[in-house]
């Protein structure tokens, strides 16, 4: 167990700026990976964590260099082997699991015939054994039916279980060290549980090293040993996963543990002001400093060096790490968010349906959209003024779809939208009038792509006053110098284009350009979840306190279960374009609810290493929702028999006051959901 | 120092963009030949009127086919006429033709392309294959009947080439277009109900603007190969104008034994292409766009 299988020393990669000065993307790393031991390596986009895994296989990115230190794999330092050497180790005794494998794995060559090709290349078994090889392989990851995946091509797998064929191909080369670079993080949060599940089990099993590089912490403390955090290119505490996550004692890692939203608690996490610093901008001192609650004087000028702590196994970059020390727990304190709810209703969908059916000639002619089976069906919701209705779901439950319809983008089937009780909204964008328009705002998950890249902030959030108020001059300069401070960015940033911006700032000016038009509505798709954890909360944050100061709706479309507790004040579940479960945020994250509801809500990864994901269905993706019956009965761990699978569930309303679609009576739901 | 100093970036006026995009251009050898090239043809376009030595329709039976002298430096053409006179004026027509030739081209192709990348559907379909249809006549058999229906005065070359060489265009500015129409700040303008003229002018053009001009540039330099290929053939630009095309065509007989009536104008030609070229290419690596990797069109 203590045998070292790598050595990083005073790892240095950087690259050259156009004026010639050497600029860091690591500093300094040196860290030892142990025989049989999983370490996590965690930080923020930019904190070198990719660039670090990468030269432990010897790898490193076009256009960087290595400037000092070594990676020692074997007694060999891998940074300055040949390529062919290299080869031979690479797959063999290294072996990588890319994020996305559904853009590793070759399009038009079967499952089968990528893992033989690893395995030719890095065992020397003969064809029988290699075959029988491959279904041990698929057999390992889980995969149903090895036979018949290895003959299947990539796209007709899910993401799951393309990452689980990734895995698979990995272990073709019996690895000593396996390289994770966020493997989870394209994927469901059911899915996402489960591979992480079979990744502890293929440790466990195999006994390879591994190391798993994630921005999230949920995941990490569900299979690490170790945890090595990084910012800004330098390893700033490192440790037992334990001690790390229930006491950590380095300002950044508190910060961010306490910024990350939890499911057993309501109410938004505290942020961490400020942004890390960009490669090249580093001063004297220690590169945290800016953001720092704990900062002396001292801490401005010199930078601390790692130090090792025998009695907790930890090392640590701070001068002042004892404060926290004292400070035993993270203590997580939220801002309580509040609600001044309106009995008004403000937007009713009444029996809508969307389909993605391409529409026939005649049909054309008719104007309707013929579809027994729309990809939306019996959307049922009232939304109060002032109130945040988040709708969750995975991949696929069409919660994207319905905001679509509500913004216009997208023609409903049949029912009805309508706003403010009178005002029908059911159709799409050609026959709205712009006040129609106007009242509904969008925000986007990825502000990369929902900020024009040739516009500078000015350009972009006069748009809007330009198009409804027709603002000119003076007015509209002085409209927009008062969005950009209600989203806490000063004046000067009206002349910066996007790319000059972080991605907190950019979501910033998203939210900034959505309320220009003075929007009665705001639809927000997954806006976080593009973020770094500790600006997410800050989003939040900035959003909840705009909320409060313009009386706005929010329907709030997300995948991460903790964030939608965090602010929301009711949730809608959905399940293959149908709801499952309506009700208040605090009576949903109850029990009992909608099977569906208690999958998501165990699979949710906690940042806590005591609590564990409860895997209570299997992670299958459905291609189509079921012609009848409940949406909800291929997955279903406690499906009744013929009567979910031929007749649609009706609503049950519990005593807090939400709404289940099941056909199981709510008192044997919450049986068997107490644990 | 200010917070304020650090983020703040000067907000450049255009002549400075320009500029710097010129700058890093000739930093690169490759770029640097080409716009020397091209800048020397241009400055002799507009200056060759005046430092032409001789007549350059001047006939003189008696210096029919001499060999380059002292006198006359790139020898003498059939008629007795000054061979580098003529090349030095030859380059004037063509260059100002395919120029706003190109111009032309840029302007509807661009436009018709970037119009049907938004608007999609059946209009795209319908535009797209009319423009296929024309894409398959072959260009010089269309433009031989336009000129002998119309003639060859400028006004019929300009807006002809320019339609010929414009269809190209459309299918790069569709494509860059459908690029960008997936973003979300165009839905984002949608869903805020901007008409298609406001997202076409704001939010599209800003964006697929430099890889059009790119293309344009391209163009320009087929076109003028095309033009001259016109003049060889007798179509171009009609005697006694001097003009590369036209000199090829009327020394290629004489070329065993008076090369040099051929040899000037072949230089002059292909100088001007290659120029042209290398500053496209030039042109496209300075704004960060990467011929290489994009399929052909």
């Amino acid at each position: 167990m203590n045998e070292i299988i790598q050595k990083v020393k005073n790892l240095s990669i950087g690259f050259k700026s156009k004026k010639g000065e050497e600029i860091l993307i690591l500093r300094n790393i040196t860290t030892n990976i142990k025989k049989g031991e999983t370490v996590g390596i965690v930080g923020e986009s930019g904190s070198g964590k990719s660039t670090l895994a990468l030269a432990m296989m010897g790898y490193v990115k076009h256009g960087l260099y290595t400037i000092g230190g070594e990676c020692e794999f074997n007694s060999s330092n891998l940074l300055k082997m040949k390529n062919r050497d290299l080869e031979k180790i690479r797959g063999r005794k290294i072996a990588m699991i890319p994020q996305n494998a559904g853009q590793a794995l070759t399009p038009n060559l079967k499952i089968g015939y990528q893992i033989d090709e690893a395995l030719q290349l890095h065992s020397d078994l003969k064809e029988e054994k290699r075959e029988q090889k491959i279904s041990e392989l698929l057999n390992k990851v889980r995969l149903p039916s090895p036979e018949t995946i290895a003959l299947r091509y990539p796209h007709e797998l899910s993401g799951g279980q393309q990452q689980r064929v990734a895995v698979a191909m990995a272990l073709a080369g019996t690895p000593d060290l396996l390289l994770l670079d966020e493997p989870t993080t394209g994927l469901d949060v059911t899915t996402q549980a489960h591979v992480l599940e079979l990744l502890n089990f293929i440790a466990k099993d195999t006994g390879t090293s591994m190391v798993y590089v994630s921005h999230d912490l949920g995941a990490i403390a569900q299979v690490s040993d170790r945890i090595i955090v990084m910012y800004s290119g330098e390893i700033v505490l490192e440790g037992p996963s334990r001690d790390i996550l229930k006491k950590p004692i380095h300002p950044y890692t508190y910060g961010l543990l306490k910024s990350i939203p939890k499911l057993s608690l309501a109410g938004l996490p505290q942020s961490m002001p400020g942004s890390q610093p960009q490669p090249g901008t580093m001063h004297r001192g220690c590169s945290f400093f800016d953001r720092c609650n704990f900062s002396e004087e001292k801490c401005k000028n010199n930078s601390p060096q790692l130090e090792y702590l025998e009695e907790l196994k930890t090392s640590v970059r701070c001068f002042n790490y004892k404060s926290l020390m004292n400070d035993s727990q993270v203590n997580q304190t939220v801002n309580k968010i509040k609600t001044s709810l309106q009995d008004k209703e403000i937007l009713n969908l009444s029996e809508v349906s969307i389909s993605y059916a391409k529409q026939k000639l005649l049909d054309q002619v008719l104007n309707r959209i013929s579809d027994d089976n729309p990809t939306v069906k019996d959307i049922n919701i009232n939304i109060k003024k002032g109130e945040t209705i988040a709708l969750v779901g995975e991949s696929g439950s069409g919660k994207s779809t319905i905001l679509k319809s509500i913004a216009g983008l997208l023609r409903t089937k049949g029912g009805i939208i309508k706003f403010d009780q009178d005002r029908n909204l059911s159709s799409d964008l050609k026959e709205r009038d712009p006040n129609d328009l106007r009242i509904i705002q969008l925000i986007f998950q990825n502000p990369d792509e929902s900020l024009n890249p040739n516009h500078t902030v000015e350009e972009i959030i006069a748009q809007p006053l330009k198009l409804y108020f027709g603002l000119k001059g003076e007015e509209l300069k002085k409209n927009i110098i008062d969005l950009l401070q209600k989203v806490r960015l000063g004046e000067f940033y009206m002349s910066r284009y996007p790319r000059q911006l972080s991605g907190g700032e950019k979501q910033r000016v998203a939210v900034a350009r959505a309320f220009a038009a003075k929007p009665d509505i705001i639809l927000c798709d997954e806006v976080t979840s593009a973020l770094d954890v500790s600006v997410q909360a800050a989003v939040l944050n900035l959003l909840q306190q705009l909320k409060e100061d313009f009386g706005t709706t929010y329907i709030f479309v997300s995948h991460d279960l903790a964030v939608v507790r965090a602010i929301s004040d009711r949730v809608a579940v959905l399940y293959q374009g149908r709801l499952c479960e309506v009700g208040p945020s605090k009576d949903v994250y109850q029990f009992p609810s909608h099977p569906y509801t208690e999958v998501l809500l165990g699979a949710v990864l906690e940042p806590d290493p005591d609590i564990k994901p409860k895997l209570v269905a299997e992670d299958i993706v459905e291609e189509k929702p079921p012609q009848k019956g409940c949406s909800f009965q291929g997955r279903c761990s406690r499906i009744l028999g013929d009567i979910c699978k031929n007749e649609v569930p009706p609503w049950q309303i519990t005593n807090s006051g939400n709404s289940i679609r099941c056909h199981i009576p709510l008192k044997e739901l919450q049986k068997d959901q107490i644990n | 120092m200010k917070l304020k100093n650090i983020y703040q970036e000067e907000k450049k006026s255009n002549l400075a963009k320009v500029s710097e995009i010129i700058i890093t251009m000739a930093s690169r050898p490759s770029g640097f030949i080409g716009l020397s090239i091209l800048i020397f043809h241009v400055l002799l376009a507009f200056i060759s009127p005046y430092i032409a030595p001789y007549d350059f329709k001047a006939i003189n039976p008696t210096l029919m086919l001499q060999a380059p002298s002292a006198e006359y430096w790139f020898g003498t053409d059939d008629l007795g006429r000054d061979v580098f006179t003529r090349t030095i004026l030859g380059g004037r027509t063509a260059l100002t033709i395919t120029f706003f030739g190109s111009l032309i081209a840029l302007l509807w192709g661009g436009l018709l392309g970037i119009f049907c990348g938004l608007v999609g559907g059946k209009t795209d379909d319908i535009v797209m294959r009319i423009v296929d249809a024309f894409l398959s006549i072959p260009w010089i058999l269309a433009m031989l009947l336009i000129v002998s229906l119309l003639g060859t005065s400028t006004e019929v070359l300009i807006p002809a080439l320019g339609f010929f060489y414009g269809k190209g265009i459309v299918r790069v500015a569709r494509a860059a277009t459908h690029d960008v129409i997936a973003k979300d700040f165009i839905v984002s303008a949608r869903a805020r109900g901007h008409s298609n003229f406001s997202i076409i002018y704001n939010e599209i053009i800003p964006n697929v603007r430099d890889a059009i001009l790119v293309e344009g540039a391209m163009r320009w330099s087929w076109m003028l190969l095309g033009f001259s290929s016109l003049s060889f053939l007798g179509f171009g630009v009609s005697p006694p104008t001097p003009d590369w095309g036209l000199m090829i065509s009327n020394a290629r007989g004489l070329m065993s034994f008076a090369y040099w009536s051929v040899i000037a104008p072949i230089v002059g030609l292909s100088s001007l292409i290659i120029g042209i070229n290398l500053t496209a290419d030039a042109f496209a690596k300075a704004l960060g766009i990467d011929r290489s990797t994009k399929a052909p069109v």
